[in-house]
């Protein structure tokens, strides 16, 4: 869906993307990490060409950025960024209707799908679309800024560390968010992020770059497991890696079909480190796990999170 | 409607209109004021003409200075101006500090003697204000929401028009109040070269040595720009968007 191929960027002679080649398949959740510095946000940019690139190839859905107007371009793909750019003088409604006129879409379609995405944002249609943003808890101005890159249906969503600056709770909250709807709508979703810990609770496949160049491409269990340089290894943290473990591997794969357990069963696509937490709250070894109707299908115990 | 009666502007406005058109009720206080001094009231044009001419001299150079201020500052935050922004702001600090009375001096043998000559002063002295306003209201835009502007897709006039002109109007309102109210004040020393305003009763209550001539076109013109200050503080709490 995204195909960047040996593309560079130099900035007063300094490359920032350096001969870069990454391909995101259609419906991939993406996430590009690495430290500051190292391009990340400077090759989203140039995918909707708020960035010019000095050489090589960006397609999206097959069709090169550059055959076409820049705000043409950026009609058709989402955008979400850190600190929202919400424009302070609109109402929800209207910062979530922005590219949908744009694109001059009548006005009953606009308003349907305004309230469809306030809906999906978990926002009040009714309490909400005549707010301000400055009315607006940080994370609702967030989920308001996601509503409205979704507005026009676009297939790609670029996010630029959209969670970061919200407190941890809220975070949580928004990561659970971002991925149902990943799952609800298969876009492609490419997400910039230095945070570990974060790409590995979203991604499908995790980029690693370093100094403008792809250090490591592939699932967050390969990322973890095979590191395949010293960068790569010191950047997801020698240190924690059990625990980095647990947290991309899924409750289903370690789980005892079948039984049952006292008390509140945990999600199959909970994490291990999930499990974990939970067994450790609770002070007990042994928990009941639920599929997504709530039905109890089989039990996790302490010794199957190290097995 | 209670606030309709607590607003300033609304008293100030009666006061004034009430001296434009009958400044003769008011002759006892300065028989008071002025034992001695024979009360006369200003009669060489009618209060109401002078406010016209006064209204148009600074509705023309203030219009101009508006259209020609924002236009530069619209100019300057652009890609290709920015490389413009020191000079026009040089310029327009000249503009300023450039003496009223001087640009009439050298506009005089130019444009000749009337309200043409003022309008030239009044417009150079007025664009400093609205420049420099205007320029930082356009920057006072956060960066976030520009980046989101064009990630989304708004064309550059698009950009302009719906996010920054919008978010920089109260800034820029500001300016032209500031410009506006100086203006109506100095466009008295036009009278010096033959408009009429209200400064024509002070030149000639000055050269008449007439106390209560001054005083009627000093009080008039200080009510006029009152006035005119308060309504803009209305449209400016009118025009500035919430949060």
């Amino acid at each position: 869906m995204i195909d960047i191929s040996r593309v560079s960027k130099t900035y007063d002679g300094r490359a920032v993307v350096d001969d870069l080649s990454l391909e995101v398949p259609q419906a991939a959740f993406c996430v590009l990490l690495g430290p500051s510095g190292c391009g990340k946000s400077t090759t989203l940019r140039m995918i909707n060409r708020l960035v010019d690139f000095d050489s090589g190839a960006i397609r999206v859905g097959g069709e090169d950025v550059l055959s076409m107007p820049p705000e043409m371009l950026r009609r058709r793909i989402g955008y979400v960024i850190q600190s929202t750019g919400l424009f302070p003088h609109w109402r929800v409604a209207d910062n979530i209707a922005t590219v949908p006129r744009l694109l001059g879409w009548p006005r009953e379609r606009v308003e349907a799908r305004v309230t469809e995405l306030l809906a999906l944002l978990r926002l009040d249609p009714k309490a909400y679309r005549n707010k301000f943003p400055h009315q607006l808890s940080g994370g609702e101005q967030q989920r308001v800024g996601v509503a409205r890159a979704l507005a026009a249906n676009p297939d790609v969503l670029l996010m630029d560390e959209p969670f970061a600056a919200v407190d941890p709770i809220t975070r949580d909250a928004l990561q659970g968010e971002i991925a149902r709807i990943h799952r609800e709508t298969g876009k492609t979703i490419l997400f910039v992020t230095h945070d570990i810990e974060e790409a590995l609770r979203l991604a499908t496949v995790i980029a690693i770059l370093d100094k403008g160049k792809l250090a490591q491409l592939g699932t967050p269990l390969d990322i973890v497991e095979n590191p395949k340089s010293d960068f790569v290894r010191d950047f997801v943290g020698a240190q924690g890696i059990g625990l980095k473990l647990l947290s991309v591997r899924k409750v289903a794969e370690r789980m005892r079909a079948g039984e049952n357990a006292e008390g509140e069963p945990i999600a199959e696509d909970a994490t291990l480190a999930e499990a974990l937490g939970q067994m450790t709250a609770r002070h007990c070894d042994r928990l009941a796990v639920a599929n997504d109707a709530g039905q109890v299908i089989g039990t996790i115990a302490l010794a199957d999170l190290v097995r | 409607m209670r606030a309709t009666f607590k607003s300033p502007a609304l008293w100030v406005g009666l006061l004034f209109v009430l001296l434009l058109f009958d400044m003769r009720q008011f002759s006892p206080i300065f028989g008071w004021g002025f034992p001695g001094v024979q009360p006369e009231i200003f009669d060489r044009a009618s209060f109401g003409e002078l406010f016209w001419s006064h209204l148009r001299l600074v509705a023309a150079a203030s219009g101009a200075a508006t259209i020609v201020g924002i236009g530069l500052a619209i100019f300057v935050t652009r890609p290709a101006g920015r490389d413009f922004r020191t000079l026009v702001n040089v310029v327009a600090t000249i503009g300023q500090t450039f003496p009223p009375a001087a640009v009439l001096a050298l506009a005089v043998p130019a444009l000749g003697f009337g309200p043409r000559p003022t309008a030239v002063a009044l417009f150079l002295y007025g664009l400093l204000p609205i420049v420099e306003n205007s320029i930082a209201g356009i920057e006072s835009v956060p960066a976030a929401v520009r980046d989101a502007a064009d990630g989304m897709g708004l064309s550059r006039r698009q950009v302009l028009r719906d996010v920054e002109l919008p978010l920089a109007a109260p800034v820029i309102l500001a300016g032209v109040r500031v410009s506006v109210t100086i203006g109506i004040g100095t466009a008295t020393i036009g009278s010096a070269v033959g408009a009429l305003t209200f400064g024509t009763p002070i030149f000639d209550g000055l050269a008449g040595n007439k106390l209560p001539y001054v005083i009627q076109g000093a009080v008039l013109v200080a009510l006029f720009a009152i006035l005119t200050d308060l309504l803009f503080a209305r449209l400016a709490r009118a025009l500035t968007p919430p949060g």
